[in-house]
């Protein structure tokens, strides 16, 4: 679905959760993953303007869970590292608030080209 | 590729499906012909490698009988599906019974032996046959083996998951002790998933109880590291975000100074010595934030 | 949605009614901030219940909330945050921590009584 205003970022979270809920997610559950998605399309809106996210289920090694892919065009990110190390402590300007999404998620991976855009995928898996 | 050769790269293949096919045909009632003797072949190379040791000789050649069964149905359909759930019955019952993996993997793989020695025989005076035979019925019999295998250790792991549910209920109860104060025993090994759902429990019973004061009594916790401290610290600020304050007991003079030194953040924790201690803090705490006593003249409030 | 903002006594309890969107938070901001000098108000209550997810924007926006009222001479309470919101918000590392939370408009509104009457008990 594509990002590019702030009710966009309301809509991917509500589907976010409704996904989480019918592949039998629950309680706090739901809550860290419509979190998750609510920072990742922020992310979009403040570094790229516009992206999209994709939600789909998962079924790697037989195990079932949810995976959120935020795709965007943007400028990139020059140090991922930096990036993901930094804002780890709470203050007003949170960062890309990376490390945060990274601690909801149970699996995180991101690829990032200056100039040519950033992806980020994280994947929870059913308890 | 031209069309001439890609359709007859699709006939040999096609060909070599229906050879496949034959083949498992004939080793479907091989296996039929020969069941009672394979069987009782393959319980004797069982109590010979002492495995199921925890099952009664009748009770082994039972079992035996329908994993043979199932065996050559599925060589015969090539669906493994009710072998599965066979699997996955057999394991229930066993599994309460003591029996391990390596038992059942070994049987499995001991039938898988017995069968294949059979087929030696049958097909001993044609070799090029035999090892067609042996092309088609490897892979089935890997996947039969790996189907048990997997069915088995599944189960055991949704039981261990139960019973590992079923600790932590009992290992961390939340207890109202008079209105407004909960008190949280933790006893044991913190790891970062028992943490978690200590936390969501913890703040469950918060709203539950319109809790003001958590005392959270670590006495139990053999170790705490900067792991556990931090989950601590989480919990701490969790509780305050629903309106409830933590007081920390428990935490030895020792603890606290290895967490100082290591560079652990406590300044978040209200840490009271004892649980005594910690439950007159909370309730200093419940008095002064819910009965607003009148202050007496002379006395210097702070 | 526009937040409905009642006035009670001497404080002003906004009650949030479904998800917001970021403009819909900056709305609410500014809606506080006229409405606590109009009614020169001690007191704020902020009522998150309905709320399923607290972003590091939302947060950050109920911090700067907190903060402009204070410098206007009144205080803030955040009430109703829900438990699986509270463990996200640790996990994301947001944790409010000057700012005053309460279970519930109940327990917020008692909070702020309480803080007048210590206020009052210092001015005396």
């Amino acid at each position: 679905m594509p990002i590019s205003t702030s009710a966009d970022i309301v809509t991917a979270r509500q589907r976010g959760r409704a996904l989480a809920a019918a592949l039998g997610f629950s309680g706090s559950d739901l809550t860290l993953i419509a979190t998750a998605i609510s920072e990742l399309a922020r992310n979009i809106i403040e570094y790229a303007t516009s992206g999209q996210i994709v939600l789909s289920p998962e079924a790697g090694n037989g195990r079932p869970g949810i995976v959120i892919v935020a795709r965007d065009e943007g400028p990139g990110i020059p140090d991922v590292s930096r990036a993901l190390s930094a804002g780890y402590s709470t203050g007003p300007g949170l960062g890309l608030g990376l490390p945060g999404v990274r601690r909801l998620m149970d699996d995180f991976e991101i690829t990032s080209n200056a100039g040519r855009g950033t992806t980020v995928s994280v994947r929870k898996w059913l308890p | 590729m031209t069309t001439d050769l890609r359709s007859r790269a699709a006939e040999i293949k096609h060909t070599d499906a229906d050879a496949t096919a034959a083949l498992l045909r004939e080793l479907v009632a091989h296996l039929r012909k020969n069941r009672t003797q394979l069987r009782e072949e393959w319980a004797r190379r069982i109590t010979e490698s002492k495995l199921l040791m925890a099952m009664t000789r009748e009770e082994i050649f039972a079992e035996a009988t329908s994993v043979y069964d199932n065996y050559v149905e599925v060589l015969e359909t090539g669906s493994v599906e009710a072998l599965q759930a066979y699997a996955r019955n057999l394991s229930e019952r066993i599994i309460p019974r003591g029996v391990e993996t390596h038992e059942v993997l070994g049987i499995v793989l001991l039938l898988r032996d017995v069968l294949a020695r059979s087929l030696f025989k049958k097909y001993q005076a044609d070799f090029g046959l035999l090892n067609a035979v042996l092309d088609a019925y490897e892979p089935a019999a890997n996947r039969i083996a790996n189907t048990v295998a997997v069915g088995f250790v599944q189960e055991r792991e949704r039981i261990i998951r139960q019973q590992q549910e079923a600790i932590r209920e009992l290992s961390t109860p939340v207890l109202q002790v008079r209105d407004r104060l909960l008190i949280l025993p933790i006893i044991g090994v913190i790891d970062s998933l028992r943490a978690r759902q200590l936390t969501e429990q913890l703040l469950r019973g918060i709203r539950a109880n319109r809790a003001k004061v958590v005392v959270v009594d670590i006495t139990g916790v053999p170790s705490v590291d900067a792991t556990v401290a931090n989950h601590l610290v989480q919990t701490v600020d969790a509780s305050r975000l629903m309106g409830a304050n933590v007081i920390v007991t428990g935490l030895s003079s020792e603890i606290a100074q290895t967490l100082v030194t290591i560079g652990v953040d406590l300044s978040k924790i209200n840490a009271v010595g004892d649980l005594q201690g910690g439950i007159e803090e909370a309730e200093r705490l419940l008095g002064y934030s819910v009965t607003m006593p009148e202050p007496k003249p002379g006395e210097v409030k702070a | 949605m526009r937040v409905p903002i009642l006035k009670q006594s001497q404080y002003v309890i906004a009650s949030i009614q479904s998800a917001l969107s970021d403009e819909e938070l900056l709305q609410l901001r500014d809606d506080l901030a006229r409405d606590v000098g109009k009614h020169r108000s001690r007191g704020v209550i902020i009522d998150v219940t309905v709320l399923d997810v607290m972003d590091s924007f939302a947060v950050r926006t109920l911090r700067a909330i907190a903060h402009m009222i204070r410098l206007r001479g009144a205080q803030t309470v955040i009430v109703g945050i829900q438990p699986e919101v509270a463990f996200a918000m640790v996990q994301l590392g947001l944790t409010l921590e000057d700012i005053t939370t309460a279970l519930d408009l109940e327990e917020g509104l008692a909070c702020l009584n309480q803080q007048a009457a210590a206020g009052a008990r210092h001015v005396q």
